[in-house]
């Protein structure tokens, strides 16, 4: 067994590989800060400024000035916060038609949800384009954010959920007269609240992130999510580092916040994802 | 457990109607009809929308797309992109979970730390790197310098390109492959490690007996996960490479369906494209649920 001074030499090991690791993680993270208070003369000079030696809120003012950046903003939230609802909604009840009522076709109508699991976005995103066109959906959240009422992974995971939710309750909520709609609302859900945040917090992430879709479906400034503004500008401003690594920044702020309030659901969409129980 | 409670048809219109109709109209529906718009060629008649149907060509698409050299040339940057990837990807991230495995001081705001570019946009991310690789201004170049190593020209330069988008890829990925490999370590058995103590197996023996064998199911998810989202690897390079970077060196299978679908409308060529990757992608995952035999350990 190795104990005394090796201890001490694991404990340095550590701090030391972590330390490089920490430096890998934050280097661009403080470039980005940095750069982001610079103007546009201390860009590009040779030795570089690692801090800016004039700090200016420039860049923060220039890209509110150049590109509705408010107004991306509040796009990338609403979309965000609209996919979210519909996704939950609808999956949920779907899920619960899944786990616990009895009706023929169920178990070929599950294992095509299930199929579609296999399917990548990059197949089936021509033929959704041509639909959306053909409707007149292209430059419109409704086009954006119709297909999210369909997520086969949210179904799967609500529907394994709620298959361990005990007869006995809906029997109870039945004999007191409830409807269909009255147990998912006030028995189904209440008691699948963990896995609906989880599925909500997935969701959330990915809609906040989601690119090659908003990049197809909008193209009018006025429509644009912050990553569809932000990929934009970077055509427009491709040199002017400073206003991008302030509007990337500025991207980064919502969805921290929303992961410091609800880090715990973020973990368990992470095993649950990652390890089958 | 099934309910007995009585279904209306109504009721079951309300709660699975809109999930499944949006399944057929925006997935089952999609998929098998971009198989029928790979068996055409669309032009500018389509897209000016002066033709409705584009003209039956059978399997002229996957013909061209088989005998050319684009797929070569697209596979084997996307090869490469792997072979790079994958490797430093899971030792980055087994080493990201073994820091915030432990209870020392510090090891949560690591837990924090390593989640944040997963957090972070593609979009942010691969404008953060582009500027960070910047060969002249760049804090990268400016440290290689001033110790004295060569200076690559990274996204300028044929041959640094894809090294670079690896680099910021796996900066992007550790942290969420970490925490699943994170869940993995936390689930071995204390007591196995307790044994070998007794039996005075030496620390690396240990990690080379123990935990490597019973991460081994986790880093398998690690694999075919990191090896689909490899097939599909699509922002990093839109924004990090203008027009797939020099000599087409960053030229990928998603980016060149985005192409050729949304640039030049030939959407034809671009599904039939979509569908080679798709087999490519089901065919890889196939081979790798084969290979887990031989080195996946389901304790």
């Amino acid at each position: 067994m190795d104990r005394g001074t090796p201890v001490r030499l694991r404990a340095a090991m550590f701090y030391l590989v972590a330390t490089a690791f920490a430096i890998f993680l934050i280097l661009p993270f403080l470039w980005m800060l940095s750069t982001s208070f610079k103007s546009a003369g201390a860009l590009m000079v040779i030795p570089i400024q690692w801090f800016p030696r004039a700090p200016t809120l420039a860049a923060y003012a220039e890209i509110f000035a150049i590109f509705p950046f408010g107004l991306a903003l509040r796009n990338s939230v609403y979309v965000a916060a609209m996919t979210v609802t519909i996704t939950v909604l609808s999956c949920s009840m779907a899920a619960f038609a899944f786990a616990k009522l009895r009706f023929r076709g169920k178990e070929v109508l599950f294992a095509s949800v299930l199929a579609t699991l296999m399917i990548p976005q990059q197949v089936t995103i021509i033929p959704l384009f041509l639909v959306m066109r053909s409707m007149g959906l292209i430059n419109t959240f409704t086009g954006l954010l119709a297909p999210s009422v369909f997520n086969g992974f949210a179904i799967f995971l609500l529907r394994q959920h709620m298959r361990t939710i005990p007869n006995d309750y809906l029997d109870a909520a039945r004999i007191d007269g409830a409807s269909l709609p009255q147990m998912y609302m006030s028995v189904v859900m209440p008691m699948s609240v963990t896995s609906v945040a989880t599925v909500a917090v997935l969701t959330l992430m990915q809609a906040w992130n989601d690119y090659f879709w908003p990049l197809i479906v909008l193209t009018k400034e006025r429509m644009m999510t912050l990553n569809v503004a932000l990929s934009r500008l970077n055509g427009q401003y491709s040199t002017d580092y400073a206003t991008l690594m302030a509007g990337s920044l500025l991207s980064m702020i919502p969805i921290i916040l929303v992961y410091a309030a609800a880090q715990r659901y973020f973990a368990s969409g992470i095993h649950v994802g990652g390890v089958k129980e | 457990m099934e309910s007995r409670v009585a279904v209306k048809p109504r009721h079951l219109l309300l709660f699975l109607g809109p999930a499944m109709v949006g399944m057929a109209v925006f997935y089952i529906i999609p998929f098998l009809a971009s198989l029928m718009i790979s068996l055409t060629e669309w032009d500018g008649l389509q897209q000016l929308g002066l033709r409705s149907i584009p003209p039956f060509i059978g399997l002229e698409n996957y013909r061209t797309i088989l005998g050319g050299p684009e797929l070569r040339r697209v596979l084997g940057n996307t090869i490469y992109f792997i072979a790079l990837y994958i490797p430093l990807v899971l030792a980055a991230s087994l080493i990201v979970a073994l820091l915030m495995a432990g209870d020392r001081p510090g090891v949560v705001a690591l837990r924090i730390g390593f989640y944040i570019p997963v957090l972070t946009s593609w979009v942010a991310g691969a404008l953060i790197w582009r500027w960070v690789l910047s060969p002249e201004y760049g804090p990268v170049n400016a440290i290689l310098g001033a110790v004295g190593l060569p200076q690559p020209g990274w996204l300028q330069d044929r041959r640094w390109a894809m090294p670079a988008i690896v680099l910021a890829s796996v900066w992007k990925d550790m942290g969420f492959f970490g925490m699943i490999l994170l869940g993995g370590l936390q689930s071995i058995n204390p007591a196995l490690y307790e044994a070998a103590e007794i039996d005075g197996a030496s620390r690396p023996a240990q990690f080379r007996r123990i935990t490597l064998p019973m991460l081994s199911p986790v880093t398998f998810f690690v694999v075919v996960i990191g090896l689909i989202n490899s097939f599909q690897l699509f922002p990093q390079v839109m924004i990090m490479t203008e027009n797939a970077g020099p000599q087409g060196a960053t030229q990928v299978m998603v980016e060149r369906i985005y192409t050729y679908a949304f640039r030049y409308y030939e959407m034809g060529y671009a599904a039939a494209l979509s569908w080679v990757l798709f087999v490519i992608i089901f065919i890889c995952t196939l081979i790798q649920l084969r290979l887990q035999k031989a080195w996946v350990h389901y304790g």
